[in-house]
């Protein structure tokens, strides 16, 4: 039961993670990205749109080969990520734009091109249903380890994902010693913190700018990706993106600027979303269409009162960086 | 025949938008081993000259020739390159990253090596020149002086042979100016070419060889330091001969008007920033505030003017004394002061930041001290403006229209405007922090007239100040702050500049210590 | 050094440098030239999706807002609404307090009229219309107002993140919405018509002087234009709002209570999205849902930042982005649904790519390098 429970929670954490792990690396270069929700919609679209080709390709869905089920959606929504992070980068650090304003936008975007695209596809399979599904795409997304079967609760609980599952944690973990051990991690840090001081150190404050939110975004994108191929087994039905995305960036401040918190984050907030409805199999909680909304805003209070919490302490290391939101410019006096 | 120069300036020109030229074809030398003091009024473009050789800026026109060959510095990295280092007057430190990390940031580890690599040659460095770094603290536990040592190092581990110094003893005492100098004195016997950036006249004629001069974005001419004098240099920096003296007028009708008793403040750390400060203010005076930056000045002002927390304990009491009233002001807030009718000036240190809003012309920002008077809903809009316009003749701002937001005005315009609207309060207590940083001679000439009149006029005047020089010159009493303590009061007629600044960084006890020591 | 002395004979082509002033006019054909260069990046994209003239496309578009009368009204009948959500935004915005919720706001708003026309009306308590018109709208602006004014006083006091405050506030007010359209539909999900008998409630002039049914609504709109145009130059609370929007510390230096003010305009901020939910259910919809608002709490917040906070400069910009969304709504009929209503968000946004990325060449300008010296050297 609590190896269910478990695992049921790593599948709802991970696209969190995803774009909480791409918007602290963006965060860290002094990027305020408000477009994680469009840019998990148009990295999961992308990544439709790259399977629903490939599936339409195949004379039948058994010749389907796995390394190009799974390279072609994948290379799909990095490029679309891709991207987005770069007219996002484009707009703030190449014009400064504002960078609320631009993320605000960012989403609109990214929302209507997700579900403008999916719209196109829905009218293209005229499906009775509003929907678009990539089911052979997505089974090879949601393949585990063989393993998983023979190891009982142990196998559910580790093995049991498939494979973004563990590129999301090993990112985590790798953008954790990346910014806390490596020399580039320090000059990225050092360009949120005071991009003028960054740049005095001959730091190109630019280039990390623009790599840190280009690559940010492709990790977020993947976000988007990983819930229509795993989440929805391969459906997408133009909604449930948007909310995740700014869970994620919720998710950032809570913890604190650190991908490494931010697995165990990832990992409490799908616990939270799912715990309502394994409590009902106990008949703990009673959940009903009367009572359904209440739970479902659950993981929004629970986000509002962790913000307020946060806001209570005031250690220097817990606090964005120093420059966060605001745009460079060398020449500024 | 002539040694190639180490540096070399040709033509150059560099302008600010479309009013402001900041350089207008300079032309100028400076030499191997040689330390070059380069001085000029504030405005006159030293900074923004110093900043193009270092990458901050790029010019509009003209070259530079580094040894001879011309080349383009393009960002702070080919400066770098070419082993320029500069010391900005704002430091150029990321507060919560160790002095490693500071040094670190920015470079190769395949040529840094390990942060262990890097101590151990921060120390050689250290050694060589006598300087002291502590390589696992973070920048903001550092005083400033420690701040600026590790901007030196941390040139110097980058292999900078030309160094550029701003302003670098404007926040020292006199003693850390002296080490620094014994500092700068070595690095000149290893060869090292300096550049620093200064006003301080007297520092110029004890550390420099020659003297470059700039006026108004141009440049004037180059002396030999041993040929100068304070007056030959200021009348070359000024354009024209100035008065260089300061008047204390005496007023003789004294009497008291702030009583600080016991306050203790804590910055927003949590962190003592005043410790137990007791002193009195009269009317008819000016009181001055010495110590090193950070010394718990700010809290001193801002609790008195209303905006800063006091903790248990802690009086400031206001002297009424033609009433004859006493009121408490602590734990009241800025408008309950004002409510009480005591009549407070404040000119605080961030004038754009604090004192007025830069988007605002000179009319809205008159408005911030009078916008709640009268019961209509509505703002009056004639009386600030009909005050900005006064301001404005009487105080010669210049500003293309009372309505231009005061944020493109220079600094001392910027200034003119805040003490012009603090005055026209009538006030009964006028608090002033640094009111000259960064003013040329003849503004911060017109603010010590105003801080005079209005000390004849009965007024209280606080007045904290960075110059030693002026606070001696122009103050009855000076209030010497160490660490948020009260370190002593001096008589401003009979104290010496060495006494102050011992008492700016050792605390009485400490001192009898380090005389019977020395 | 050797890197440096290769660099040496490459010249930087140019550099920025930051624009002091700009003449108005100038800086309004740079804005012009933005406007209209998206346009056509709209229409090569319009070409690429659907291969027709572009031109064509644009006079459907036109169409979309000016064919028919029912389509003009409806057209001013949707900028009004955004108009309402974006000045209620403004006065938080120009205080700096990234105002996010607007959508959340509108929806309590709204319910609290609905809660007021189903209580109080033909299924409940039958008031008459005196008595409950004044009642509905109050309880929208206390309902609007309460949703508003929560975040604000976590971020006056605790300075709390206000940007995802208000956001997730947005998703809590989607799930009461939620449980009230289950509960009053008895399963099916969608209210219908409140009051669909009596027209209790409903906020429209008679049929005999306004035919559309959104005469009143577009007339408060005007009005609110005017009145909160007046409050932000003009009063001393707008006075207040700007020096906290330009600096929170020159505000405590001369005496503002800065979380009042925060408080303040939150309330302000909050019951006009009230009115504007009250416009929606009781002027519009008569109906609620949680689309509603229909993301123009977002767009709003667009419209008021493009237009610099200024409530008149609102009324182009919020044209501007309704005669998108009604154009493309027009598309979907004449291009056999290949433009489909979500269409309309990509054209908005990428106008205001454009938009707030032309503000760089307002603000900053181009220098070329000179080669006067080379040309002498060779």
């Amino acid at each position: 039961m609590f190896a269910a429970f478990f695992h049921r929670a790593v599948l709802q954490a991970i696209s969190l993670l995803f774009g909480c792990t791409g918007e602290i690396l963006t965060e860290k270069s002094g990027n305020l990205n408000l477009g994680i929700p469009g840019i998990m919609y148009v990295g999961g679209i992308s990544g439709v749109i790259g399977g629903f080709l490939y599936e339409n390709s195949l004379e039948s869905k058994d010749d389907a080969n796995w390394f190009l089920a799974i390279f072609i959606p994948l290379i799909c929504c990095l490029i679309g990520s891709l991207i987005m992070g770069l007219i996002y980068c484009f707009l703030t650090t190449t014009l400064r734009a504002n960078q609320n304003v631009t993320g605000l936008a960012l989403t609109t975007f990214g929302v209507g091109i997700g579900k403008y695209f999916g719209g196109v596809l829905i009218k293209l399979v005229h499906a009775d249903v509003p929907s678009v599904t990539v089911s052979t795409t997505s089974n090879f997304y949601k393949a585990s380890l063989p393993i998983a079967q023979d190891l009982g609760w142990f196998g559910e609980m580790f093995f049991g994902y498939g494979f973004l599952a563990y590129t999301a944690i090993i990112i985590a973990v790798i953008a954790a010693v990346f910014l806390k051990r490596t020399r580039p991690g320090l000059n990225l840090r050092a360009v949120g913190e005071n991009p003028a001081t960054a740049d005095a150190a001959g730091i190109s404050v630019t280039k990390y700018k623009y790599l840190a939110t280009c690559i940010g975004s492709m990790i977020a994108g993947m976000g988007g990706l990983y819930y229509v191929m795993n989440n929805a087994s391969g459906v997408w039905s133009n909604n449930g993106l948007d909310n995740i995305g700014w869970l994620a960036i919720a998710l950032v401040i809570f913890t604190v600027w650190k991908p490494n918190f931010a697995i165990l984050g990832a990992f409490l907030f799908g616990a939270l979303s799912i715990a309502p409805y394994y409590l009902s199999l106990y008949e703990i909680v009673d959940i009903n269409l009367r009572t359904k909304p209440f739970f479902d805003m659950l993981p929004y209070i629970v986000t509002v009162i962790v913000l307020i919490f946060n806001s209570l302490r005031k250690k220097r290391e817990t606090q964005p960086p120093e420059a966060l939101g605001l745009s460079y410019f060398r020449e500024d006096r | 025949m002539q040694e190639v120069p180490a540096i070399r300036f040709e033509n150059i020109t560099k302008a600010f938008g479309t009013k402001v030229v900041a350089n207008k074809n300079v032309t100028m030398d400076i030499q191997k081993g040689e330390i070059m003091a380069l001085l000029g009024e504030n405005g006159s473009g030293k900074t923004t000259l110093m900043n193009m050789l270092s990458g901050i800026y790029r010019q509009d026109e003209g070259q530079i020739y580094i040894n001879g060959e011309e080349v383009q510095i393009t960002s702070p990295k080919d400066a770098y390159d070419l082993g320029i280092g500069m010391i900005h007057q704002h430091f150029k430190l990321v507060d919560v990253f160790t002095a490693i990390e500071n040094i670190a940031m920015g470079m190769d580890k395949k040529e840094t090596g390990s942060n262990k690599d890097i101590t151990e040659k921060v120390q050689e460095i250290c050694d060589k020149y006598g300087f002291d770094v502590d390589p696992k603290k973070k920048v903001y536990n550092m005083t400033v002086s420690e701040k600026q040592t590790l901007e030196i190092v941390k040139t110097l581990y980058r292999g900078a042979n030309m160094l550029i110094l701003d302003e670098p003893t404007a926040v020292l005492t006199p003693q850390e100016t002296d080490k620094l100098f014994a500092v700068m004195r070595n690095m000149k016997a290893d060869g090292k070419s300096i550049i620093i950036i200064t006003h301080k006249l007297n520092e110029v004629l004890a550390i420099s060889d020659r003297v470059a001069i700039l006026r108004k974005g141009e440049y004037i001419d180059t002396v030999l330091t041993a040929e100068a004098s304070v007056q030959s240099l200021t009348d070359m920096m000024v354009g024209e001969k100035v008065e260089l003296d300061i008047d204390r007028p005496e007023v003789e009708a004294k009497e008291k008007r702030i009583g600080v008793s016991h306050l203790t403040c804590l910055d927003k750390y949590g962190v003592k920033a005043l410790d137990d400060v007791t002193f009195d203010a009269y009317g008819g005076e000016i009181l001055g505030i010495a110590g090193i930056s950070g010394s718990g000045q700010k809290q001193l002002l801002e609790a008195i003017a209303g905006l800063q927390r006091c903790e248990k304990g802690s009086s400031i009491v206001y002297y009424d004394n033609s009433n004859n009233v006493e009121t408490e002001m602590v734990g009241m807030t800025v408008s309950e002061i004002k409510k009480m009718g005591v009549s407070l000036a404040f000119v605080p240190e961030d004038r754009l930041g604090m004192g007025l809003v830069g988007s605002m012309g000179m009319s809205d920002n008159m408005m911030l001290r009078s916008y709640k008077k009268g019961h209509s809903p509505f703002t009056d809009r004639k009386g600030p403006r009909d005050l900005a316009l006064r301001v404005k003749d009487e105080l010669e701002v210049l500003t293309p229209n009372v309505t231009t937001p005061v944020r493109k005005l220079s600094g001392g315009n910027v200034q003119k405007v805040l003490v012009g609207r603090e005055i026209a309060s009538e006030p009964t207590v006028m608090m002033a922090a640094y009111a000259v940083r960064g003013l040329d001679i003849n503004t911060s000439y017109t603010i010590y007239r105003l801080l005079n009149e209005q000390k004849k006029k009965g007024v209280a005047v606080i007045y904290v100040g960075e110059d030693l020089d002026v606070l001696l010159a122009l103050c009855d009493r000076i209030a010497v702050l160490c660490g948020g303590k009260l370190n002593g009061i001096v008589d401003g007629r009979t104290a010496t500049k060495e006494e102050v600044g011992l008492m700016m960084t050792h605390l009485n006890e400490e001192k009898q210590e380090v005389q019977a020591n020395g | 050094m050797d890197k440096a002395k290769t660099k040496s004979a490459r010249e930087p082509l140019f550099h920025i440098v930051k624009r002091t002033d700009i003449p108005f006019w100038k800086a309004w054909i740079i804005r012009i030239c933005a406007v209209l260069a998206a346009l056509v990046v709209c229409g090569i994209i319009i070409v690429l999706l659907t291969g027709k003239n572009p031109f064509e496309m644009y006079k459907f578009m036109w169409d979309g807002s000016f064919k028919t009368e029912r389509k003009f009204w409806k057209m001013i009948q949707d900028l009004a609404m955004l108009l309402c959500i974006a000045l209620a935004v403004t006065p938080a915005f120009k205080m700096r307090f990234w105002n996010i919720g607007a959508e959340g706001q509108v929806l309590i708003g709204g319910l609290g009229a609905a809660i007021c026309m189903k209580l109080l009306g033909d299924d409940g308590a039958q008031l008459s219309n005196e008595l409950l018109l004044p009642i509905t709208i109050l309880t929208a602006v206390v309902f609007g107002a309460v949703w508003g004014v929560i975040p604000s006083i976590f971020k006056a006091n605790w300075n709390t993140n206000e940007t995802l405050f208000t956001l997730m506030m947005n998703y809590i007010a989607i799930q009461i919405i939620a449980y009230f359209t289950f509960i009053w539909s008895s399963g099916s999900n969608t209210v219908g018509k409140l009051n669909a008998q009596s027209h209790a409630g409903w906020l429209q002039l008679p049929k005999e002087i306004d035919k559309s049914g959104y005469l009143l609504n577009i007339l408060i709109v005007v009005g609110l234009t005017v009145l909160m145009f007046l409050y932000l130059r003009y009063s001393k609370q707008g006075y207040e709002i700007s020096v906290v929007g330009e600096s929170v510390n020159t505000a405590r230096y001369i005496g503002i209570n800065v979380k009042k003010v925060v408080i303040r305009t939150m309330l302000i901020s909050g019951a006009l999205c009230g009115i504007a939910g009250l416009l929606l259910v009781a002027g519009t919809d008569q109906s609620i849902t949680a689309e509603t608002a229909g993301g123009r709490g977002y767009t709003a917040i667009m419209v008021s930042w493009l237009a610099k906070f200024n409530p008149f400069y609102m009324i182009l910009t919020a044209f501007i982005v309704v005669f998108l969304q009604r154009g493309a709504d027009e598309l979907q009929t004449q291009t056999d649904r290949i433009i489909n209503a979500d269409f309309a968000d990509i054209l908005i946004a990428i106008i205001i790519f454009f938009i707030i990325g032309c503000e760089f060449f307002i603000n900053y300008s181009i220098k070329f390098r000179s080669h006067k010296k080379k040309e002498v050297e060779a």
